[in-house]
């Protein structure tokens, strides 16, 4: 006679696969996107402003135009702040973004991976830019540059 | 004598206030893992009276048409929480839906809950979604040695956590929200809910350990605020509000 087992009821059918992180991490993301956002929307919009409407408006922006920025110190702490705080703030939505709808464990990896390396990349070359920019690269035409170089 | 004019009466009554029939059609999404592991459609028209309830009509179903039909209900009242299902599209429970407020001349869609592994019909494993309920610690931690008269609490006390009280564990919520439908590691808002009711009880003393647990990766910084579960709540809980209250507590704790 064949014994037929009965499971025991209501006995524990799953362990747990969570893993317990005990640390602040995903609250100070969260409130870095909320901080980040506010100071984006000024940094961007005045960006916008004066790059756009001030003045001549877009027809000034030339190689002059950005080169006179980026002599000063203020834009050069102006843009940094922006790229920084915009590519953090991106990388970590699209991050989210991948959490809440990547369902393979493998397809979040590959894209994780992807895109962190689209931030290394972008925050090291501007960085690069911003702080080792040529606003007078030596025996390029006079009427390209801004003004202050022929002085 | 009294009998036979009593019962005329009645009989005249009933003609009057004679409950409106139609036929309403229920398409339902089953799953029968003995036959295929491939879910189908079945379509059902029954006769329903306008104060019938979705539940009424899956019944009629179930003990007239086709008992394999399977779907779990205990009380019938909204109050035991176990009919919890897709309800055109929207997470309601069968026994709280009037089939008039649902168009009853198009066929009513009914598919179990989603995120969660369905066993068979409308049946899901609720394992996963109890087990995140357990993991919040849904009772009261309290310290040193317990009073020899009851635990007082104020009105005010009482109703700053009133509305997170009236869970009754359906899943509607934590089954309505698009993070918990492609990542099931995410806790859900009912356990955040029952979190929340313990967080904000002036006796308890285990919120610290409560708060630790949902600062967790997969705890309440998941929660996208797309109020889902607050629609979904057949009890009327602001179950967005609680969720950014316990941010809140969390934030306020940390700095």
């Amino acid at each position: 006679m064949a014994t037929v087992t009965v499971p025991a009821p209501r006995s524990p059918r799953s362990t747990r696969t969570r893993r317990t992180t005990r640390t602040n991490v995903e609250m100070l993301g969260w409130m870095f996107m909320r901080l980040s956002g506010v100071l984006l929307l000024v940094l961007i919009f005045a960006h916008l402003f004066v790059n756009l409407m001030v003045g001549d408006g877009i027809k000034a922006i030339d190689f002059a135009f950005v080169a006179g920025k980026w002599a000063s110190p203020f834009w050069q702490v102006w843009d940094l702040l922006m790229l920084w705080l915009a590519m953090i703030h991106g990388t970590n939505g699209v991050r989210t973004i991948i959490n809440d709808y990547a369902e393979r464990d493998g397809t979040r990896l590959v894209l994780k991976t992807l895109l962190y390396l689209a931030f290394v990349v972008t925050v090291v070359l501007g960085t690069l830019v911003i702080f080792t920019f040529e606003t007078c690269p030596a025996g390029a035409p006079t009427e390209l540059l801004p003004s202050f170089c022929t002085e | 004598m009294t009998a036979v004019a009593e019962n005329s009466t009645s009989a005249a009554e009933t003609k009057a206030g004679e409950i409106p029939s139609f036929d309403v059609t229920l398409r339902i999404r089953r799953l029968d893992p003995d036959r295929s592991d491939e879910p189908f459609w079945e379509e059902f028209t029954v006769t329903a009276h306008a104060t019938d309830r979705v539940l009424d009509a899956m019944h009629k179903v179930k003990w007239e048409v086709d008992g394999s039909l399977t779907f779990r209900r205990s009380c019938a009242h909204g109050i035991c929480g176990s009919d919890a299902m897709r309800i055109n599209g929207r997470n309601r429970l069968a026994c709280k839906t009037l089939l008039k407020d649902l168009d009853p001349s198009k066929p009513i869609v009914i598919e179990p809950i989603k995120g969660l592994p369905v066993l068979k019909d409308l049946v899901v494993d609720m394992e996963p979604f109890f087990a995140s309920y357990r993991e919040v610690m849904p009772f009261l931690i309290t310290g040193g040695n317990a009073p020899t008269a009851e635990r007082r609490q104020s009105p005010e006390e009482r109703a700053r956590y009133d509305d997170t009280t009236k869970c009754i564990l359906c899943a509607a919520c934590t089954s309505s929200c698009p993070v918990f439908w492609t990542d099931g590691q995410y806790f859900g808002p009912a356990a955040i809910v029952n979190a929340h009711r313990f967080i904000f009880d002036s006796r308890d003393e285990g919120a610290a350990q409560r708060l630790e647990i949902l600062n967790d990766k997969e705890g309440v910084w998941r929660c996208r605020t797309t109020f889902n579960c607050s629609e979904a709540c057949p009890r009327g809980i602001e179950v967005t509000k609680a969720i950014q209250e316990v941010k809140r507590a969390m934030i306020t704790r940390a700095f």
